[in-house]
């Protein structure tokens, strides 16, 4: 999950990363009281999570109560690469800055460990600086079981080659920002810009932190982090319902089981609608092993509720599930819904494989529901999904 | 001979008497798996009976190892306690360790991974988030059904499991020395690379099947691995071609950052190393018989 930049700000703050004071609001009223408390004088920042909001003019100084109302007017709202303002932050005005840098700790897949990248250029796009000038962005690994410490952090500084009168205090400023990378189950942290001020501080005046949903489980307070507004209503339905479920923009509705067989079903969708009118997956939906007839009936439910849904594909392997279950959960499901009032009327295409197949195919077949039509072939099944899609 | 597992492993299960623990255990003896124990430090000393096979429980790792000669452990332990637990089989220096469990923090899995390293690799990790690994007909270690397919020469890799269990369905007439489920996860044990090192150097091998999918650049490196180093043909597959970016496909690794990622790129880079790449499981496993058919 991605933080907007007020909730990196607070974690930062929590584990003793220097930052400027700020608050988040969601209505231009809001920023006279939130300017007041900092003194008369703020900054409006727009809360988004994508790049390159200060060239789109969603950044501005306030230099009053008045024109912090202004501003949040004029930013709240807007439009920042696809992505609505719902929220600015009122930021306390940065010092006169002298230098600014970049300091982050990520995910190093490639190599399996964790990796601190700095660099002297910041205040940039920190990928542009990777390829024009690498030698500027110093890139040390670090022990997940070692950590860093200020010795670690000092190597980090050096390999950087920042000037000896800030070194040790963006040190320190690794050590804090570790401590927040580990503390909050991180997968990134990221401060552009780390700013030299006139004063000689060292100030994080943006960043960025995406944290690990794996981790949750020991991170209580990282579901009111969540951004509910921006997610899809029916991808929240689904999550509510402990689905796993993406939203696409494509017409054929898919239920599988299997993170990698799902994905595979959405690719073979789109390989048969470029026979069919171009018609694409609607949705990626996960039901995982083992699928109770109630799983089966959430997931469809969904997948009928959404509106772009014109047939839908139920691809399942049997491995350790059986395929008679799979298909006793079909049946149940679509008697489940009609007996909740919500008529079906989207054709179901439904291939079965693997363990027990023959058993559940012979449950949909004595069945008999008019809507439901079995396809023994992944492909062929897929085809057909997608030429019923296309005649709706 | 096979990669990694043979019927001469014995093996124990970490997390054997939890309800998961204990629904695979049954399968992975009825597949034939010489399961010579189970681990829970509170259940020491008591036995375990699975349809008349009666199998002890040790309080560790090292005393399961001790006392049967276990050389690998299948972990069906919860995300909260499989740090301690990969770790105790490390410390144990058990040869080989089955990662099963789904929704390990990242932290967690790059912790042990690194602790791993730093005690020399005597224990090679699979997984997590994986569905493990079979030798037909002669031992499964994991949630791989054993029925799907018989022993046969193709050796299959791959990240996803449903994917592994429909290419051994699909390729059940021809079977299979050994196939490995890695695992969906951003940190892995055991990559595509060491798979395709160790299948490549099998003799019971002829081909083998790669499947990948998005989510960081394994499948990449292992097309520069392949093109080097691998003399048997390889056939594969990538999933998630129609995958948006910045979503994560199920798998907490399948996602595609930026243009990093995808599965055109992995596709591209697999068929540059002479790979046979299918567009769809189904004729990927065609390929697979083509060739094998001469």
């Amino acid at each position: 999950m991605d933080l907007f930049e007020y909730q990196a700000r607070d974690l930062f703050a929590k584990h003793g990363v220097p930052v400027l004071a700020g608050e988040v609001i969601d209505t231009p009223e809001a920023a006279r009281e939130a300017t007041e408390r900092l003194g008369g004088k703020s900054v409006v920042k727009a809360q988004v999570k994508v790049g390159g909001r200060g060239k789109a003019g969603g950044v501005k100084l306030a230099a009053t109560p008045d024109e912090a109302v202004a501003r949040a007017t004029d930013i709240l709202g807007m439009d920042i690469k696809g992505h609505t303002v719902h929220k600015v932050m009122i930021a306390e005005t940065a010092p006169e800055i002298v230098e600014e840098y970049y300091v982050s700790y990520l995910l190093d897949r490639t190599n399996r460990t964790f990796l601190a990248m700095a660099s002297v250029a910041g205040g940039m796009d920190i990928e542009e600086v990777a390829a024009t000038t690498p030698e500027k962005l110093a890139k040390v690994p670090v022990d997940s079981n070692d950590g860093v410490t200020i010795e670690k952090a000092r190597e980090i500084v050096a390999q950087a080659k920042f000037p000896a009168d800030v070194a040790e205090k963006v040190a320190e400023v690794m050590v804090t920002l570790w401590d927040t990378f580990v503390a909050e189950d991180a997968l990134l942290v990221e401060v552009n810009p780390l700013a030299k001020v006139a004063s000689g501080d060292i100030l994080a005046l943006d960043g960025k932190v995406s944290l690990d949903a794996n981790a949750d489980f020991r991170q209580p307070e990282h579901e009111a982090l969540e951004d509910k507004d921006a997610a899809n209503p029916l991808e929240a339905a689904a999550k509510a319902k402990g689905l796993n479920y993406v939203k696409l923009d494509g017409e054929v509705g898919i239920i599988g089981n299997g993170a990698g067989l799902v994905m595979s079903t959405l690719d073979v969708v789109a390989y048969a609608g470029e026979n069919h009118a171009g018609v694409k997956p609607a949705n990626f939906l996960d039901i995982g092993g083992g699928a109770s007839a109630e799983v089966m009936a959430n997931g469809l439910e969904i997948i009928l509720g959404d509106p772009d849904v014109k047939s839908v594909f139920v691809n399942v392997f049997g491995g350790i599930t059986a395929c008679d279950e799979v298909a006793n959960g079909i049946v149940q499901a679509l008697a489940l819904l009609k007996s909740k009032g919500e008529e079906v009327t989207k054709p179901l295409v439904v291939r079965l494989d693997g363990n027990n197949a023959e058993l559940g195919r012979k449950i949909l077949s004595d069945a008999n529901h008019p809507l439901v039509q079995r396809v023994d072939t992944m492909d062929g099944a897929a085809d057909k999904a997608a030429e019923l899609a296309a005649a709706k | 001979m096979a990669i990694f597992l043979n019927k001469d492993s014995k093996v124990i299960v970490q997390g054997m008497t939890g309800a998961t623990g204990m629904k695979h255990t049954k399968l992975m003896l009825g597949d034939g798996t010489n399961i010579v124990g189970g681990v829970n430090p509170r259940k020491a000393g008591t036995e375990v009976d699975f349809d008349g096979t009666s199998v002890p429980v040790f309080g560790s790792v090292k005393e399961a190892m001790e006392k049967t000669g276990a050389n690998v452990s299948v972990l069906f332990v919860p995300p909260a306690f499989s740090k301690a637990a990969v770790v105790e089989a490390i410390d144990a220096e058990i040869p080989l360790a089955v990662v099963i469990t789904e929704g390990i923090a990242v932290h967690d899995s790059a912790a042990f991974w690194a602790y791993a390293k730093a005690k020399g690799n005597k224990t090679r990790i699979i997984g997590p988030n994986c569905p493990g690994l079979i030798t037909p007909g002669q031992s499964n270690a994991g949630i791989i059904p054993g029925d799907i397919t018989k022993p046969g020469r193709i050796g299959l890799v791959s990240k996803s499991g449903t994917l592994t269990y429909q290419m051994m369905y699909e390729l059940r007439d021809i079977g299979f020395s050994s196939a490995v489920g890695i695992g969906g996860d951003p940190v892995i044990g055991t990559t595509h690379i060491d798979a395709l090192a160790a299948f490549e150097a099998d003799p019971d091998t002829d081909l083998i099947v790669m499947i990948g999918e998005i989510g960081g650049d394994a499948e990449e490196r292992a097309a520069d691995y392949i093109k080097a180093n691998v003399t048997k043909p390889v056939v594969g597959y990538v999933a998630g071609f129609t995958a948006p970016e910045g979503k994560t496909m199920g798998h907490a690794g399948a996602i595609v950052s930026g243009s990093s990622g995808t599965a055109q790129a992995k596709k591209e880079a697999l068929e540059a190393a002479g790979v046979k790449v299918g567009k769809t499981p189904t004729e990927t496993a065609k390929l697979a018989r083509a060739i094998l058919n001469g």
